[in-house]
């Protein structure tokens, strides 16, 4: 029987791996990108989860609205990607380092 | 939802339908032709709008169903950002203009931004809070990549982009563990369940929502995208982010803190001190090495951050409104300290190094003058009107008895008060070389001495806004 805590657990596994893959990631910025749609995608399944946990159909409603404004995110990060690739000739992370920080 | 609903989010749909439209009327115009025109008319309109919000508004209004709240609090902010946002505005105009910045995106991206924060500090539901949290964040992301041609405002396009998605995404965790606890996204819910034993995950996400937050703060330890997209963003970019969204952040964490998690203040309390503390002090220490003014106030703002929050960890209703007058006086520091760095130029390219500043006082000595009243004001010496709002949210650490807090506080002040007045030694005492020019325009040499006699007037009665704020507190404490 699958229940609640395994769609949790699942949920917690798949936003930790989206939290390293930005951090322990050193090679590419689109990996990045991927790994912010893992972690909404991880909070989209909590949300669906509790949603139908609770009988409640508000979570539901959350989980479209984060689709939406995941999809804006996506295209205004990859915009950005894009000028930035057009000054630098190059999208790897250890490359955006103009500015020490 | 019905009539009254709509009346109350009126301030909200005409600055939306305002923003579209001035977009069509762009685009038609073609080619950046009304830049001008639209950017002071945009100022227009927030000043229209502000002085309507900070007259015409009473009472407490929610709107659909909870999920927007117009209450006192929510007005003074909203005050405070759009006329922040439209002194920004005007005081940058010209130079947008005469460094090939003129686009006529500039202005309507600010509104887009401005609608955000308006959703933020009057969300009533984690739904509105996410919504308006995103709308103003990626209207940033686009103004910080504003000079596309730039390999620094790309990158820190970039780097805001990604630290700003993964709060975001953090928050959202948060939220969603709230919502699963609590079985609700509205705040006023969530406040009616905390009233016995306090579930785990609620705890849980209370932390996530938290540190989401203070990522848009700029809470150390949670700061470390600020002096990178400070310094490499659009000088009038970057006074634009020193100030209206700060402001809509910080009140937007007193919002949830209160208006959801009023019940459990001992949790959040110690979370907002630890915030508080670590981020004065690194405020203090890390700005004493930077050499790049832009890099500088990127730190004083997270030490400035770390006073309000100050105010918010002693969970009094003096402790909010200490807040209040807290950010509406940075915000007033900041835009006359944006005022004079948008100016600094040398052989008409712009300079943001602290070492040309090496005896301006000789070249500029009115504008010396207000630089130095200004950064006494931003190291909180008396008796400038800076010292006040540090003064009201160390009393309010005093009073909620966290004697320990307003120490530490006062300990980073003085700490913090070597960088700004190391420029205040260089324009005074500095080497006799040559440094940069202040080519003013008119409405920013308005702006920078307006801002620095309201520094020294201010003392006589804090300009009433102690009342106000006051009074704003109070409807979200209650």
């Amino acid at each position: 029987m699958v229940g609640l805590e395994h769609y949790l657990t699942v949920a917690a596994a798949l936003f930790v791996i989206g939290i390293f893959g930005i951090f322990l990631n050193r090679k590419n910025i689109i990996v990045i990108l991927m790994s912010i749609e893992l972690m909404l995608l991880a909070v989209n399944i909590n949300f669906v989860a509790f949603s139908s946990y609770l009988g409640d159909l508000v979570g539901q409603v959350f989980t479209l609205f984060i689709l939406t404004v995941a999809a804006a995110e996506a295209a205004i990060g990859l915009a950005i990607l894009v000028v930035f690739f057009r000054t630098r000739g190059t999208i790897d992370v250890e490359d955006a380092n103009v500015m020490k920080g | 939802m019905n009539a009254t609903d709509f009346h109350t989010v009126l301030p909200e749909v005409i600055l939306a339908l305002y923003a579209m439209a001035a977009l069509l009327v762009g685009v038609y115009a073609g080619k950046d032709k009304l830049t001008g025109v639209i950017t002071w008319a945009t100022a227009g309109l927030f000043v229209a709008l502000a002085i309507w919000i900070g007259f015409k508004g009473e009472g407490v209004n929610p709107a659909f169903g909870g999920m927007f709240i117009d209450d006192a609090f929510a007005r003074f902010v909203k005050v405070v950002v759009l006329l922040s946002a439209a002194g920004v505005l005007v005081m940058a105009q010209e130079h947008m203009a005469s460094h090939d910045l003129g686009r006529f995106e500039y202005p309507i991206l600010v509104t887009l931004a401005v609608v955000g924060m308006f959703f933020m500090v009057s969300a009533g539901d984690l739904m509105s809070l996410y919504l308006g949290l995103e709308l103003q964040s990626l209207a940033l992301y686009v103004v910080a990549a504003f000079r596309r041609d730039s390999a620094k405002s790309t990158e820190a396009g970039l780097k805001y982009f990604v630290l700003g998605s993964l709060s975001s995404g953090l928050l959202l965790y948060g939220a969603s563990l709230v919502y699963g606890y609590a079985g609700t996204t509205l705040f006023s819910g969530i406040l009616s369940t905390l009233g016995g034993e306090i579930p785990l995950g609620v705890l849980f996400g209370l932390v996530f929502v938290l540190t989401g937050l203070a990522f848009k703060v700029s809470a150390a330890p949670f700061h470390m995208w600020t002096p990178d997209v400070y310094e490499g963003a659009p000088t009038p970019v970057t006074a634009f982010f020193a100030t209206a969204p700060k402001v809509a952040a910080m009140a937007l964490i007193a919002r949830v803190i209160y208006a959801a998690f009023g019940a459990i203040p001992a949790e959040w309390s110690q979370v907002l001190a630890a915030l508080a503390v670590l981020s004065m002090f690194l405020g203090a220490v890390a700005a004493i090495g930077q050499r790049d003014i832009k890099r500088l106030m990127a730190y004083s703002s997270i030490a400035h951050m770390g006073y309000a929050l100050v105010g918010l960890a002693a969970g009094t209703v003096e402790g909010v409104q200490a807040m209040l007058i807290y950010m509406a006086i940075y915000v007033t520091m900041n835009l006359g300290t944006f005022a004079f760095i948008l100016s600094l130029e040398k052989n008409g390219q712009p300079v943001s190094d602290i070492a040309s500043l090496n005896m301006f006082a000789k070249r500029e000595p009115l504008k010396a003058l207000a630089v130095l009243v200004l950064m006494f004001s931003l190291a909180g010496v008396p008796p400038m009107l800076g010292f006040f709002g540090k003064f009201y949210v160390l009393k309010a650490a005093v009073d909620a008895g966290m004697t320990w807090l307003a120490l530490a506080g006062a300990v980073a002040s003085v700490i913090g008060a070597f960088y700004y007045l190391r420029i205040v030694f260089f324009m005074y005492f500095g080497k006799d070389v040559e440094g940069a020019d202040s080519k003013m325009a008119p409405v920013q040499w308005l702006m920078l001495v307006a801002v620095a006699a309201a520094m020294v007037l201010g003392v006589v009665n804090l300009f009433g806004i102690e009342p106000a704020a006051a009074f704003a507190a109070a409807s979200l404490v209650g």
